[in-house]
């Protein structure tokens, strides 16, 4: 058993909200430099050339990429043999609490969702947690902006609407998506499990880097396939016209009902914020 | 091709941006976006003035990042404008003139920029800390228990803007991916289907 102190998830939390606020991965800089070498367009490239410019000046003066700086997401993977010495989801609101103060990040969160008080430091941040073998404790961070999170949707399909179902339906939020959620758009997609699972793992397959494919050939194929699909739809960065739509489709799957196929498609701006430490 | 434009904007030099142009555009700007367009709303409804003259006023839809010790302020891209569109076509009724944002517009918005000739200009969004290197001043105006939503008033200086909708009623969010898609030759089977 080793002990914890939560003064640690403090500290790291701390570390990756400003860290990934203000610089941009850099799997997601090479997604954009690759868009930007693709292009054709004099929009789409001066869109691009704006894009990066805009993540080399946010990282040189300590800058926001985005104003929207973002929900707080933590995900957690604790191992089976930590003991916490105080209370982890507190001390993972502290580490927000610090980081939007400190650095000059937006508090984008109201307490209420009708009543629509803000909560003046970003808190709650939303908090995932999961248990895995050994003695460390993996967090990953991500600033979620609501532009994208908005044009995010959840079908439940039948068994039978099949593969094609799910191409259609992964099609249509990525063309509904359409310019809103800043596009080139990061598509993470769930597949399986059930209604609030299959929102999870969409959420889960955005905090995947953007080159790296899914390890099952079968859905790698698939994710190839439709990258290059909301590609041809020519929407383009900002939505003003270009190939560049998508910088990458990432699918993750769960097993699921013999009566349901749920699929959740949520989406990611080009700002995609995460970072990533083993505690 | 670029073209220099100041605001206020008349109806003049309004009608005479088109789709596609790129703008550096130099001047006042306000900013506005869910809450502060409820509250110009309500204002308008019950007949009372604005905090700022709205004839050939310009808004930029945007929540900016606080501004850092010595900045004039934080990062400043464009929200997502569809949120506005219901409080739009009474603000352009009344004499605005242009909209910074991103996204689309839906047909009422659309039809009230061609009868009153205005212009929609998009800003790339979350390129915060670009944009925010043209904006030369900021002061908060009114609704200032709003926070990040207050009403500020701004000086830009070429600040980079796409005209995105213009008073012909015409809207590269539709022309332009269908541009790319008829110079590409790409046909509705190849991307799932029609845009619209």
């Amino acid at each position: 058993m080793r002990e914890f102190d939560v003064q640690l998830l403090t500290d790291a939390v701390r570390r990756m909200a400003a860290q990934s606020n203000q610089i941009l991965s850099p799997d997601v800089y090479a997604g954009l430099v690759r868009a930007r070498e693709s292009e054709d367009g004099l929009t789409a490239q001066s869109i691009l050339d704006d894009i990066l410019r805009n993540a080399d000046l946010a990282a040189g003066k300590a800058m926001p990429i985005c104003q929207d700086t973002g929900m707080a997401l933590v995900f957690l993977q604790v191992g089976r043999d930590i003991h916490f010495q105080g209370d982890p989801y507190e001390a993972i609101q502290e580490g927000v609490r610090q980081a939007y103060e400190e650095n000059y990040l937006r508090k984008s969160i109201v307490k209420d969702p009708l009543r629509r008080i803000n909560t003046g430091d970003n808190t709650p941040a939303m908090i995932y947690t999961e248990l895995i073998a050994g003695n460390q404790v993996k967090v990953s961070f991500a600033a979620k902006g609501f532009g994208s999170e908005n044009m995010s949707q959840l079908a439940m399909l039948k068994p039978a609407d099949g593969v094609e179902g799910v191409k259609r339906f992964i099609l249509k939020a990525a063309r509904e998506a359409g310019p809103n959620a800043c596009p080139p758009i990061v598509i993470g997609v769930g597949i399986g499990g059930n209604f609030d699972k299959s929102a999870l793992l969409a959420k889960q397959a955005l905090m995947r880097p953007l080159d790296v494919r899914n390890c099952d050939p079968f859905y790698a194929a698939l994710e190839d396939e439709l990258l290059e699909q909301v590609n041809n739809s020519g929407i383009g960065p900002m939505g003003l016209g270009g190939r560049t739509s998508a910088l990458a489709v990432s699918i993750e799957v769960l097993p699921t009902h013999i009566a349901g196929l749920p699929v959740a498609v949520n989406i990611n701006c080009h700002a995609t914020r995460h970072a990533e430490e083993v505690l | 091709m670029i073209k220099k434009v100041n605001t206020p904007l008349n109806e003049e030099s309004a009608r005479s941006l088109r789709i596609g142009d790129r703008v550096l555009l130099s001047g006042t700007v306000y900013t506005a976006r869910d809450a502060g367009h409820e509250r110009l709303y309500n204002a308008l409804l019950r007949g009372e003035d604005l905090p700022f003259p709205l004839q050939g006023a310009v808004i930029f839809y945007v929540g900016p990042s606080p501004a850092k010790p010595g900045s004039v302020i934080g990062s400043a891209g464009p929200t997502t404008s569809y949120r506005m569109d219901s409080y739009t076509p009474m603000l352009l009724e009344h004499g605005l003139k242009g909209m910074i944002g991103k996204g689309q517009r839906n047909e009422e918005v659309k039809a009230a920029i061609k009868e009153f000739g205005a212009v929609y200009f998009a800003a790339v969004g979350g390129a915060g800390a670009l944009l925010a290197e043209r904006i030369t001043d900021a002061k908060i105006i009114a609704f200032e228990d709003l926070g990040t939503e207050a009403l500020r008033q701004l000086e830009v200086v070429d600040f980079p803007l796409i005209v995105a909708g213009d008073a012909e009623g015409r809207d590269l969010y539709i022309e332009g991916p269908e541009e790319y898609r008829a110079q590409h030759e790409i046909d509705a089977d190849n991307y799932g289907g029609q845009l619209q």
